[in-house]
């Protein structure tokens, strides 16, 4: 490979890497922080990328919108939509103990898929949306190396505003629940309330990540949503990076999505022939990877350092 | 005071907990096979901790648990069992979708002969549950089911009982009952080891009785004394 | 109205499919706490074991599926000692994260021996039988097999769960795990026995499913969804429970195309379960969760 091309490989690398890094953090918000079990990530993803995709198209018969907004709406409408359809599943699933909200995360994803696939009037169902722009087309920035600098300010804006939150007042008392549900209900703070606003918190946070991968791939279809690439990668990612770490999450995401890179560049290798399979292979050595972590370093790479606030129940 | 040949339980020093800091601060225990050992003490005196220790199911961290004078300390619930200990836990001592036959069958799943005239013993000496053994236990009421709990341990002919807090909850009439019970269990020569809160009825029956407090002896003497002791008196029984 | 018992049958079909999965899935959560999400590729597995002996040895489906059940039991129970075991003692959620990359292992093991395109067991059309007495129904023996097979499965882990130490044991762990370990019994004995159960019976899940319609890859995992609500609604730990739990959650997807595009069908599952979760989480037959 040349350099040029090498280069240009990178900078497409990086800009997944940092959508997905995006992913995580919202993960880490719901999970992480609050031990809240969302299975039903390609789910939110799915409403953030259709959203901001219909508000910023041109004008299409087939599907709904093509509104022709600018970037920034749209991105907007992306983590607006997506933390609406938060608040909506998390006032349902809010006391559901974790399994139960497990199950009920990926039936909403797997709900939202189906729709977008059946619903054409909507969001064109199986040909898709085509032809989502670049953002800021026209000036400097409409490169692909200017594409990865929006992501990767989206992301340093994420990392700040998650921290910021992760030390307030707000942040110790999700922690504190996590550590110690009863402890903290005993001590007056509305569980469901802050749970509620941290699954809010990280479904926008998600809408966001899937508004960004809409103008970065510039073709949306319900097959993009399919769990394994929406769910599956993201939690390996926060899970190998060490959930409750907002670092950890985005290095999780470089490292996993370096690791599914490499096994692309792998798999390339074999003859055409096996294509499904290679596309079979990667996705179990993937699921082996989380098996290993698990097993050996359930904390991931960077595990979380918390203040301790209430020793751990026995 | 017993020879130590007759000694069935004796719990040397032992210091441990849930993994932080210790809850047993070097907490010492004996127990005869025709003794009714009492412990008590305050909120948090470890005295549940230390039944758990002694069963466990709550690391040591040093100090030995010997039984008939061998070595048992940390071993697993099932050797405990072989073994002839049984424990009664103080709550969810009962399988509620259990019928009260298939908790006492489940008490004696160890055991590789046939259950039934364990079952039967067990059904003399509370005839109560025998009316109901087709009855599920979770549908009885909390004297009842202590009463399923203790059969439940005694399926497996211990050698020594340990309950915890076997009256808590109930009304003075069954409190009472309870204990005529457990003066029975132990005249068929099994051990008796609990951890009651009524202190001073259990006092009343017991062969000796331990106080706790910060997860170490305080207090141990025969019941009748600890009950005379004014300051044991001041602790638990006054007021 | 014959439309309408046609329907039935089918929804009896696919509810004798969602049994079968839902009571491994309802014996696993009770007895191990976690929802084990690779349950339904252990249906897409087990339909893919039974689809090799019917090749390599030229069984017919039905002897096939015997052999697919111990099959699927070995693998589970392998699966389990290799890996679950490892992560039992850290929190159970840990268990779900890996039984979902226990789920797209299989997956992808399948797709790598078997191939991704649709396979069938027998090629071929089978004659219905008409029932002139019910207007021209028409009843496939494969459905009433099927059916039939369910309730027998099913009779046979209820006599297994009430009448056997072991089965009472299962019982026993289910409704209070301290308790049981205090009691002496031999918990990891009695989880092995729960995943030869319930991978035997998401084995027979799978080949049904697989008599019914076709073999692929992804046929367990959309079906896993259908099965949790099953489970859920049946109570959890309940096998006849279970039954119920499948048979209504069947016989809605299969009556739900009299209204609503066929491509909602899991939505009519989910829809279901949430109201069920929201309202009655212990299930219609109250589960010991």
């Amino acid at each position: 490979m040349e350099l040029a091309s090498l280069f240009a490989y990178l900078i497409s690398f990086l800009t997944f890497a940092g959508i997905y890094a995006v992913l995580a953090m919202g993960l880490n918000t719901q999970w992480g922080f609050t031990g809240q079990f969302n299975i039903g990530i390609a789910g939110f993803f799915a409403v953030g990328a259709y959203t901001s995709a219909i508000l910023t198209t041109p004008e299409s018969p087939a599907y709904l919108g093509g509104l022709g907004m600018p970037f920034l709406v749209g991105l907007a409408g992306a983590t607006l939509a997506s933390a609406l359809i938060g608040l909506v599943i998390g006032r349902i699933t809010a006391k559901l103990r974790t399994d139960y909200l497990a199950i009920a995360t990926i039936g909403i994803a797997e709900m939202i898929r189906l729709f977008i696939k059946n619903e054409d009037w909507l969001t064109n169902g199986v040909r898709g949306i085509a032809g989502i722009e670049r953002p800021f087309a026209g000036t400097p920035l409409d490169s692909p190396f200017g594409y990865l600098l929006v992501v990767v300010a989206f992301v340093v804006l994420v990392y700040f505003l998650l921290e910021r939150a992760y030390a307030s007042p707000w942040g110790r008392v999700l922690r504190a629940i996590r550590e110690n549900e009863p402890a903290t209900a005993a001590a007056g703070k509305s569980i469901a309330r802050f749970r509620l606003q941290a699954f809010v918190l990280g479904a926008a946070i998600m809408g966001l990540g899937g508004g960004l991968y809409a103008h970065f791939f510039g073709f949306l279809s319900p097959e993009a949503f399919m769990p394994l690439y929406g769910t599956f990668l993201v939690w390996v990612m926060l899970i190998a990076g060490g959930s409750g770490n907002n670092r950890g999450a985005i290095l999780g995401a470089v490292v996993v999505w370096g690791v599914w890179t490499l096994t692309e560049l792998a798999t390339d290798l074999l003859p055409t022939e096996y294509a499904t399979q290679a596309a079979a292979l990667r996705v179990l050595l993937i699921g082996v990877l989380l098996q290993v972590i698990l097993v050996t370093r359930p904390q991931g790479i960077l595990p979380e350092k918390p203040p301790k606030l209430i020793a751990r129940k026995k | 005071m017993s020879s130590s040949t007759t000694t069935l339980l004796d719990a040397q020093e032992i210091y441990g907990g849930y993994g932080g800091a210790d809850i047993l601060k070097g907490t010492n225990l004996r127990a005869n096979a025709d003794e009714i050992v009492v412990i008590v003490g305050p909120n948090g005196a470890g005295k549940s901790t230390a039944m758990k220790a002694i069963f466990g199911l709550v690391k040591i961290r040093t100090g030995k648990v010997l039984f008939q004078g061998e070595d048992i300390t940390n071993a697993k619930p099932e050797q405990m069992v072989r073994r002839g200990i049984a424990y009664v836990p103080q709550e969810q001592n009962v399988f509620p979708s259990l019928t009260v036959q298939e908790n006492l069958e489940m008490g004696g799943y160890l055991m590789t002969d046939d259950l039934k005239p364990r079952m039967e013993k067990v059904y003399d000496l509370f005839p109560k549950l025998a009316e109901r053994r087709r009855q599920p236990a979770g549908l009885m009421s909390g004297g009842e089911r202590q009463l399923v709990a203790m059969g439940r341990a005694l399926m497996v002919d211990p050698k020594l009982l340990m309950l915890d807090e076997p009256t808590a909850g109930l009304s003075p009439k069954l409190i009472d009952e309870t204990f005529e019970r457990i003066k029975e269990i132990n005249a068929q020569g099994i051990g008796v080891l609990m951890v009651e809160q009524n202190a001073k009825q259990a006092l009343a029956i017991a062969s000796r009785g331990y106080v706790l407090a910060t997860g170490a002896n305080r207090h141990e003497d025969t019941g009748p004394n600890l009950l005379a002791n004014p300051e044991v008196a001041e602790m638990f029984l006054g007021g | 109205m014959n439309d309408i018992l046609q329907i039935l049958i089918y929804g009896m079909v696919l509810g004798s499919v969602l049994s079968m999965g839902a009571i491994g899935v309802s014996m696993i959560f009770g007895i191990l706490r976690f929802a084990h999400f690779a349950h339904g590729d252990f249906m897409t597995l087990g339909a893919y074991i039974g689809l090799t002996f019917i090749a390599v040895m030229g069984l017919s489906p039905w002897f096939a599926l015997p052999a697919a059940m111990i099959g699927m039991a070995v693998v589970a129970v392998v699966i389990d000692q290799l890996l679950y075991r490892r992560i039992r003692r850290t929190q159970p959620v840990i268990l779900l994260i890996s039984s979902f990359g226990m789920a797209l292992i299989l997956r992808s093991l399948i797709q790598l021996i078997w191939g991704s395109e649709n396979q069938t067991y027998a090629s071929g059309i089978q004659f219905p039988w008409r029932l002139d007495v019910l207007g021209g129904l028409r009843i496939k023996p494969d459905h009433v097999w099927i059916v039939l097979i369910s309730l027998g499965l099913v009779a046979g882990v209820h006599l297994f769960l009430t009448r056997t130490r072991m089965g009472k044991a299962m019982r026993a762990m289910s409704d209070n795990m301290d308790l049981a370990l205090v009691s002496g019994i031999p918990a990891e004995r009695v989880i092995i026995v729960t995943w030869i159960i319930g991978g035997a019976l998401a084995a027979a899940a799978g080949v049904f499913l697989g008599i019914d319609t076709r073999l692929h890859p992804v046929m367990g995992w959309t079906t896993l969804l259908p099965v949790f609500a099953a489970a859920i609604l049946g109570g959890i730990g309940r096998p006849y429970g279970a039954i119920v739990g499948g048979m209504v959650i069947g016989i809605s997807m299969e009556m739900s195309t009299l209204f609503i595009s066929a491509a909602y069908k899991p939505a009519v599952a989910f829809a279901i379960m949430v109201v069920m979760l929201i309202f009655r989480p212990q299930g219609i037959f109250k589960g010991t969760l």
